[in-house]
């Protein structure tokens, strides 16, 4: 009853009823670029770099249960990698995104995914907006013009004690600015600090006491590129 | 822009120069001509061209290079099918070097962070032109104690633009090399491509933004 087939890009998939599409894509070897979305957290559908066309209509990935008899397509569908590709460039041009002067170049889920979709170059025009930094906080250095508000942060950070959400995002559209409440902020301990930093898909949430602390030709990405990390690790899931 | 036509000006490319053997000359006619530029940048993706070692030999049976900091040849002497440029756009002189290049060149490749987005140099683009001549000239830690602090600015400076912009935010770019610099193997693969009239196929496996 709750084994379904699908099809992705053509090829017929067995798997069950509302496992999350993404997730049965990277199983059976099709990787869907991802941004905001991880596995085994609660989705946030904030990038839409996932978007894929189901029946026709451009959906998010991570957002979609699967359902008996979906047919979806990622790379068969050119118009639909085009505009995946579209939405990362929008994102390089909408903050100030300066690989070779970040630390996190070469371990950044942007900078990754930019790579496996062929970017070169943004189509639009890059804005560079003027962006304060916030390094009030002890151990955080809030690097606020490489946010893309995915609100991993927002969502998955939070103080031990009261559960108050540490990261908050104020305004709207293209004032919205990431936040941070220095009190909290200051309570959070050195390993929440670092999960903070590594959750983060960019180089915004930086931990002060690190810096450049690994290698070029070292980094998480530089070994092993976002694509293979997403198929492997979900092939290693299948297997336990 | 008016050119100065007093008898006093003289360009370096009009001086008399030794000329070169005219079957050497007409072999190179005969290559695919390339023209490179570097623009706001630190000339950084010409040493990285350089990178392509010994390959440089079997891609010069191909093509000839004519205006670059490598001959030395400070014009475009005649129509080129390729132009290599390095850097963004910062000043009035940048400016009319990209167009002079965009009229003369058939294809024009983006190489490297700074033409490609503005790349370091773009890091200015966060405060005013203002601002930022006053840090380096006014309020510069390297000031002389004592001197007038004196912002340069003479007819034969090209003025500097408010913000930088990438290249193909004023002329038209048709290839796009990222990287900060690329490596050279990235630079070999588009000019090897288009050198021998295939189609430019740049893997992101030979390319990075860093």
């Amino acid at each position: 009853m709750n084994s379904v087939i699908i099809t992705i890009d053509g090829k017929k998939i067995k798997t069950t009823k509302g496992e999350t599409l993404v997730d049965v894509a990277n199983k059976n070897g099709i990787y869907i670029p991802t941004l905001c979305y991880m596995k085994d957290k609660p989705c946030l559908g904030t990038c839409r770099v996932c978007s894929v066309k189901v029946n026709d209509y451009l959906i998010s990935s991570c957002t979609v249960p699967v359902a008996d008899g979906m047919v979806v397509e990622v790379e068969n569908d050119k118009e639909g990698a085009d505009m995946r590709k579209a939405l990362i460039e929008l994102l390089f041009v909408e903050g100030n995104h300066n690989c070779p002067s970040c630390e996190k170049s070469g371990r950044c889920e942007l900078q990754a995914v930019g790579y496996e979709t062929n970017m070169m170059v943004s189509r639009f025009p890059y804005r560079f907006p003027v962006n304060e930094r916030d390094y009030a906080s002890d151990n955080i250095w809030l690097e606020r013009d490489r946010c893309i508000f995915c609100q991993r942060c927002v969502e998955f950070i939070k103080d031990k004690e009261t559960n108050q959400k540490i990261f908050s995002i104020s305004n709207r559209g293209s004032k919205s600015r990431i936040e941070i409440d220095i009190d909290l902020a200051d309570k959070m301990s050195l390993e929440q600090v670092a999960e903070a930093a590594d959750m983060c898909p960019v180089g915004c949430i930086i931990n002060k006491n690190q810096g450049f602390n690994k290698a070029i030709g070292k980094r998480k990405f530089e070994i092993e590129t976002v694509r293979e990390r997403a198929l492997n690790t979900q092939k290693n899931s299948k297997t336990t | 822009m008016e050119k100065e036509t007093d008898k006093n000006t003289f360009y370096s490319h009009d001086l008399p120069s030794t000329k070169m053997d005219t079957k050497v000359m007409a072999k190179r006619d005969e290559k695919i001509q390339v023209a490179m530029i570097g623009l706001c940048g630190c000339w950084g993706c010409t040493l990285s061209f350089l990178d392509i070692d010994e390959r440089i030999i079997g891609l010069l049976e191909k093509v000839a290079i004519t205006r670059s900091s490598l001959t030395d040849i400070k014009r475009i002497p005649k129509r080129c099918k390729i132009a290599f440029v390095e850097g963004g756009v910062a000043n009035e002189e940048n400016i009319e070097t990209l167009e002079h290049f965009r009229e003369n060149c058939d294809i024009m490749i983006s190489v490297g962070a700074c033409a490609v987005w503005g790349g370091v140099p773009a890091m200015r683009n966060d405060v005013s032109l203002k601002d930022c001549l006053t840090e380096a000239y006014v309020c510069n830690v390297g000031a002389v104690t004592g001197d007038k602090p004196v912002i340069p600015y003479h007819k034969d400076l090209p003025r500097i633009t408010n913000k930088v912009y990438p290249c193909h935010e004023v002329v038209k770019m048709d290839y796009f090399i990222p990287g900060c610099p690329p490596d050279g193997d990235a630079i070999f693969k588009v000019l090897d491509d288009l050198a021998n009239g295939r189609e430019v196929n740049l893997p992101t496996s030979l390319t990075r933004y860093d």
